[in-house]
């Protein structure tokens, strides 16, 4: 792929979703392109659209028009296995509430991409020990979620991220359940990773959080309102 | 995704509510032992009928006089007697494909040795019915041609009545017996037969000329036969055949018109021992239907503990999504659970069964028999039941929506 090609390129996107009777427009026509190895941030109020747009970005959810381009290919319109095949190659995903499987080790839970990917086994576990390292928890391999702290639980989940060497790692509010210091490693850890060159986008409503990222998109009522790199606009976020 | 990871994360599941995956199974687990216990053992049985059979001599066909009636009621077979010695003689004549004909004769009497006495059944017949029989003596020799003829005291004990006059060793050979007062000689014991599909005891009776049983221990009418004929024909094929031919000879003989009942009955061997088969076959055909209904409803309840287990492991679902399962991973997922889980059930249920008949035999005496094509279609069925069962709560998981799914609380 050619590097002058954005890796996501979202061109007049909307997604209107029927409640019953009700058509919302949870986006009305976004365009944003994002180049690979950029570490974005995503802000806005609820219900202004961001988790429509993580959706999408993060092919769970195709757009109702508009077209979305995903390292060169358009995914807009890809059946459900292209869509899991797509999430499981090119995009890793990090949740606010960590989503590991409960009563599975840490290693186990970093494996699963690669058992949809159909790894072998022992491939498996070489990747999976270096992605949980590469986290810091090469110590913590055998332990249960329930035996981690959140910090810790949270790091399992990016090795799950990264652990099929993806293009893309979306993280929806990643620090949403973590104290203040547990939240700072985290970020620490997101600006490591973009700067070796993995592209981050985050959702977040925090502004210190989104101040880390280099560059932050502010949606409103399914619009983008702000695209502003190396800086934060207190002014359009709002109060904390 | 590789096969042995689905496996794998199906069992895991599973041993993750080991009660709950065992009490699921339980109703697989039961039907499928009961139908193997009661195969084993109606197998055994079947397998006991059948020999019972064979040891009473296969084509052989059994002549009884007819049934006197008096003042509306019949009484049973034989009660009037119609064959004679010269019907015997013309089945033994005019009948293509009759090997041996033997009159039996036989009423019960006290037989008495020295210091012993012992009830049984005392018959009177002809050599034939030993080769009829199929039934060599095991010690000296069978009744002989010229000892009919001669209407001579001559007794061949069978083993029950050796073993109570004499005991179970001795060699009764050459020693006399007292029937009804007249002392016999004993010139042979006969093989043991065992026992017959209802319990009578084949050996516990003692043979005797027919000539002399006649003129010493029951007397008759000189021209009738008080008892039946036995008639071996010359293979299973011709049974048939020569039944019929026996028939029409004797109503021909006895002047029966067209149109009027037999004075006489024909029974053949292998017409009981089908129907026999006939009611084990509809004792299967019951089995069966159990089996059926049992399966049914524990396939029932995989469905239930699948669709809980979905809508339980919903967010698990949605993270593997997430992560890259296809739809199909999931549907492949629950459907090995569900598979996993029959399976076991009927394995397990095998293995209950065969444990529960073998009691069931060891303490009743009962015999049993476990074919394995029975086992391996109760645990094919108890498979498939798993697969259609699990096929709905599969679907039904593989069709979440993931985002739906990761928010599910």
């Amino acid at each position: 792929m050619a590097s002058s090609a954005p890796l996501i390129a979202i061109s007049d996107v909307t997604k209107t979703y029927r409640m019953g009777e009700v058509e919302v427009e949870a986006l009305r026509g976004v365009s944003v392109d994002v180049d690979a190895g950029e570490f974005v941030a995503v802000m806005g109020p609820s219900g202004s659209g961001k988790s429509t747009l993580l959706n999408i970005l993060g092919c769970f959810d195709r757009p109702t028009r508009g077209s979305y381009r995903l390292a060169g290919d358009d995914v807009s319109g890809l059946g459900a296995d292209a869509l899991a095949e797509t999430r499981n190659q090119t995009l890793g995903f990090v949740f606010q509430s960590f989503n590991l499987l409960a009563r599975t080790t840490a290693l186990e839970n970093v494996e699963l991409p690669l058992v949809y990917a159909g790894v072998a086994p022992r491939l498996r576990h070489e990747r999976a020990i270096a992605a949980l390292e590469r986290v810091g928890l090469g110590e913590r391999l055998h332990h249960h979620p329930s035996q981690l702290s959140g910090g810790q639980q949270q790091r399992v989940a990016i090795a799950r991220a990264l652990v099929n060497g993806p293009r893309l790692v979306l993280a929806d509010e990643p620090t949403g359940n973590l104290d203040s210091r547990a939240s700072d490693e985290m970020m620490a850890l997101l600006a490591k990773l973009a700067s070796d060159g993995i592209t981050i986008v985050l959702v977040t409503h925090e502004p210190d959080v989104a101040a880390r990222a280099a560059r932050v998109i502010v949606v409103r009522d399914g619009l983008i309102q702000e695209d502003r790199r190396g800086g934060l606009a207190e002014e359009a976020v709002g109060a904390p | 995704m590789r096969p042995g990871d689905v496996v794998r994360v199906a069992l895991r599941a599973l041993m993750r509510n080991k009660l709950r995956s065992l009490l699921t199974a339980l109703g697989i687990i039961i039907g499928v032992a009961a139908v193997i216990a009661m195969v084993a053992i109606g197998e055994g049985a079947r397998a006991r009928v059948e020999q019972a059979f064979s040891a009473m001599g296969t084509n052989v066909l059994i002549v009884s006089s007819g049934a006197k009636t008096s003042g509306g009621a019949k009484a049973g077979a034989g009660s009037l007697p119609t064959l004679t010695w010269d019907d015997l003689r013309a089945i033994r004549g005019d009948v293509d494909d009759v090997r041996f004909v033997a009159p039996r004769v036989h009423t019960n009497a006290q037989i008495v040795a020295e210091d012993r006495n012992w009830s049984t059944v005392v018959t009177g017949t002809t050599p034939e019915f030993f080769d009829i029989r199929n039934w060599p003596a095991r010690l000296g020799v069978v009744l002989s041609p010229e000892e009919v003829d001669s209407g001579a005291k001559t007794v061949v004990l069978g083993q029950t009545v050796a073993t109570n006059l004499f005991g179970a060793s001795a060699d009764p050979i050459g020693q006399t017996v007292r029937i009804a007062n007249v002392p016999f000689q004993v010139v042979g014991v006969a093989a043991t037969k065992g026992q017959s599909a209802s319990g009578n005891d084949y050996d516990d009776v003692v043979y005797v000329p027919v000539t002399t049983f006649l003129a010493k221990i029951q007397g008759s009418l000189q021209k009738f036969i008080p008892g039946t004929i036995l008639i071996e024909v010359t293979s299973d094929e011709v049974t048939g055949a020569v039944s019929d031919k026996v028939a029409a000879l004797l109503r021909d003989r006895h002047g029966i018109a067209i149109g009027e009942d037999d004075d006489f009955t024909i029974k053949d061997l292998t017409e009981t021992a089908s129907r026999k088969q006939e009611s084990s076959e509809a004792l299967t055909l019951l089995l069966a239907s159990i089996a059926a209904v049992s399966l049914l409803v524990g396939g029932i309840g995989i469905m239930n503990i699948m669709l809980v287990s979905v809508s339980e492991r919903t967010r698990e679902i949605g993270v593997r999504m997430a992560v890259g399962a296809k739809p199909r991973h999931v549907r492949l997922q629950f459907l090995a659970e569900a598979l996993a889980l029959a399976l076991a059930g009927g394995v397990i249920g095998v293995a209950v069964g065969v444990v529960t008949a073998g009691r069931l035999a060891a303490q009743f005496g009962w015999p049993m028999l476990i074919r394995p094509e029975i086992v391996a279609v109760a645990v094919g069925f108890s498979a498939a039941v798993g697969i259609g069962f699990g096929l709905y709560p599969a679907h039904k998981a593989s069709r979440l929506d993931p985002i739906q799914a990761l928010r599910y609380e």
